[in-house]
């Protein structure tokens, strides 16, 4: 599902060459549920930027699907973005003064596609829960059901990975639960989930954790994953 | 993403900062009201010049003395009396002139008319009998002089209406009533209908006709028989009558060479050509102040959009991350910036042909606006044009973000 092949990646800021990524080798099967973890500065949000073609490496491959994402140019991974991946941020961020259907439909304008749309959202509000808060604006839901519509929007297309990026982040213990629980439940139906985390409680949840380190994987553990 | 997608977005933008959309479009509406009205301002000037023109009469020419030229001197305008009476009965040959409806000589001069203890000051116009055709003059009240009263030089008068009301104030009847021109006895026989205010001023109904013979005799003392000018009322081939008519007075003044002339014949097109070149220059004039305030209006959708792309970069990068490619992006900022100046443009017109119909009721001087369809379509078009190109650049740098970039933006 995910090849990444002596991957690196260097940014340059001024006149100093950052090396954020310095030869990454990854593999991610599909219906796993990995958790990625290491500390503020170790590469994990550069890692996770070019998981979700957000970014493309310096130097190695990076294979999703079986495409090289190297060889593809804006619009290309713009596609790639709306079809195979599905974001889940810390900050929910979901379109301001739009309602949880028409934030969770997004993805499916962008697809183009006009078929079944408005039936697709609601399917995908209804599996996170949501589907009697279509109607509610952003500002009208509590923190963790934002980050409800925000699964649901990663979910709508069907993409082959869903990425979260510390999605419990800006939550209470409670709501950190509740949507762990979500993850963890998704997995079970057989999606493939990758995790950005630095807290453990939140990485238990994963069947598998790959720690990172100065730009380069230290550890990569299979581990049973937290059963409800 | 199609269009009908992309116009949604863009109103739910708008819809999300009223008030700013609001302001925004208030410029373009402005800008766009502005030309609309000033242009239908200067059109109206325009139509009123040549509705008065047109009431002149049909198909007349009008012939002035110009510069003369005596032993190689060349005279200003006006500086001899070129034209003479015996020009005007041969103008009326139809055989020379078949293409010459009518000739009427004017000869014109300010006059003190005094009825009892009444004084008024207006044009005394002596002339012959086809005045009332050739001028599109009707006589209400009594006739007007005949050819013989012209011949036996009769001291009657047809009166203006205006002339009318300020002489016979109590309500007599002019009809038979003497009156003083510049102390000499003439007899009202007939009055005019009225026709209203002339081109470029004046008032066509304060005017007195008596027969050009009565006039040489006793209005300019009997010195000269001077013939101002001559009108001439043509068929219905205006060129045809307008050679003729030059041809027949070269003849008449043995001038070989038309370069010479020391007459100029002008016909209705040529003073309407004039006139509407001066009006359509203040068209112009006023459409290109009022455009002014729509390249303002236009910079004002420019600085809000740039404005709108900032505050919402995050939302660029949330859209990209999501799969918006770049077109996308453009086409939403380029459709909202679109929207707003074409809506602004649409209430711009309303305003416009509004104001264009109530300004005659707030300025009664002022001849009424005629509001042109070119110009609402033009204003319209070039106000749609405005959005897209005043939107072009912030779209083009909300599309260009990167979305790593965007979505850390706070």
């Amino acid at each position: 599902m995910i090849v990444l092949e002596g991957v690196t990646k260097v940014y340059r800021m001024g006149s100093v060459e950052v090396h954020a990524l310095r030869g990454i080798n990854l593999q991610i099967a599909a219906g796993e549920f990995v958790a990625i973890m290491g500390s503020s500065g170790s590469g994990k949000t550069t890692l996770m930027n070019l998981i979700g073609c957000l970014d493309q490496p310096s130097s190695g491959r990076y294979l999703l699907d079986g495409i090289d994402v190297a060889e593809l140019n804006d619009n290309q991974l713009a596609a790639i973005r709306n079809l195979k991946i599905g974001f889940v941020f810390q900050s929910f961020n979901l379109i301001p003064r739009s309602s949880a259907l028409h934030n969770v439909e997004m993805p499916l304008i962008y697809a183009g596609s006009g078929d079944g749309r408005r039936e697709r959202s609601l399917d995908a509000l209804q599996a996170v829960g949501l589907a009697d808060r279509a109607r509610h604006q952003p500002t009208e839901l509590s923190g963790g059901q934002q980050q409800r519509v925000a699964i649901a929007r990663a979910l709508v297309t069907d993409p082959a990975v869903l990425l979260a990026d510390e999605p419990t982040g800006n939550l209470d213990s409670e709501s950190s639960l509740e949507i762990m629980k979500l993850f963890a439940e998704l997995h079970q139906q057989g999606r493939t989930i990758v995790l950005i985390t630095h807290e453990p409680d939140i990485a238990r949840f994963a069947s598998r954790v790959v720690r990172v380190k100065d730009g380069l994987v230290q550890s990569d553990t299979l581990q049973a994953a937290y059963a409800q | 993403m199609n269009i009908v997608e992309a116009l949604r977005l863009a109103v739910n933008g708008l819809v999300a900062n009223r008030l700013r959309s609001a302001l925004t479009m208030l410029g373009i509406l402005i800008g766009v009201g502005a030309v609309i009205l000033l242009v239908a301002v200067g059109n109206g000037a325009s139509a009123a010049v040549q509705a008065q023109i047109q009431a002149l009469g049909s198909n007349l020419l009008i012939v002035f003395p110009s510069s003369a030229r005596t032993g190689g001197v060349q005279g200003g305008f006006g500086s001899q009396q070129t034209l003479t009476f015996q020009d005007v009965q041969a103008l009326n040959n139809q055989s020379a002139a078949p293409d010459v409806v009518a000739a009427i000589p004017i000869s014109n001069s300010r006059g003190q008319v005094v009825f009892a203890n009444q004084n008024w000051n207006t044009s005394v116009n002596g002339t012959t009998q086809a005045f009332p055709q050739v001028r599109n003059y009707t006589v209400g009240q009594g006739a007007f002089f005949t050819a013989e009263d012209v011949t036996a030089g009769r001291k009657v008068a047809v009166i203006g209406p205006t002339v009318a009301q300020n002489l016979f104030v109590n309500g007599e009847d002019p009809l038979g009533q003497s009156i003083k021109i510049n102390r000499q006895l003439f007899r009202v026989i007939g009055v005019f209908d009225s026709k209203g205010a002339a081109a470029f001023g004046g008032n066509q109904d304060d005017l007195i006709t008596v027969p050009i013979t009565a006039a040489w005799a006793y209005l300019s003392g009997g010195r000269n028989k001077n013939v101002a000018s001559i009108y001439v009322e043509a068929g219905s081939n205006t060129t045809a009558a307008k050679n003729e008519v030059t041809q027949v007075l070269l003849d008449q003044h043995k001038i070989s060479d038309p370069a010479q002339a020391d007459f100029s014949v002008n016909s209705q097109q040529d003073i309407a050509a004039t006139a509407s070149q001066a009006t359509g220059i203040l068209t112009i004039l006023l459409g290109a102040i009022a455009a002014i305030s729509l390249v303002v209006g236009g910079i004002g959708i420019m600085n809000i959009m740039l404005v709108t792309v900032t505050e919402r970069t995050r939302e660029i990068g949330i859209r990209k991350a999501i799969g918006a490619r770049r077109r996308d992006i453009l086409l939403q900022f380029l459709i909202e910036s679109m929207f707003l100046s074409g809506l602004g443009g649409l209430l711009g017109i309303l305003v416009g042909a509004g104001g264009a119909a109530l300004l005659p009721k707030l300025v009664s001087a002022l001849p009424t606006p005629v509001v042109s369809v070119p110009s609402v379509l033009l204003a319209f078009g070039v106000s749609v044009g405005i959005g897209l190109f005043f939107g072009i650049y912030p779209a083009n740098r909300a599309a260009a973000l990167n979305p790593i970039e965007a979505l850390r933006y706070e």
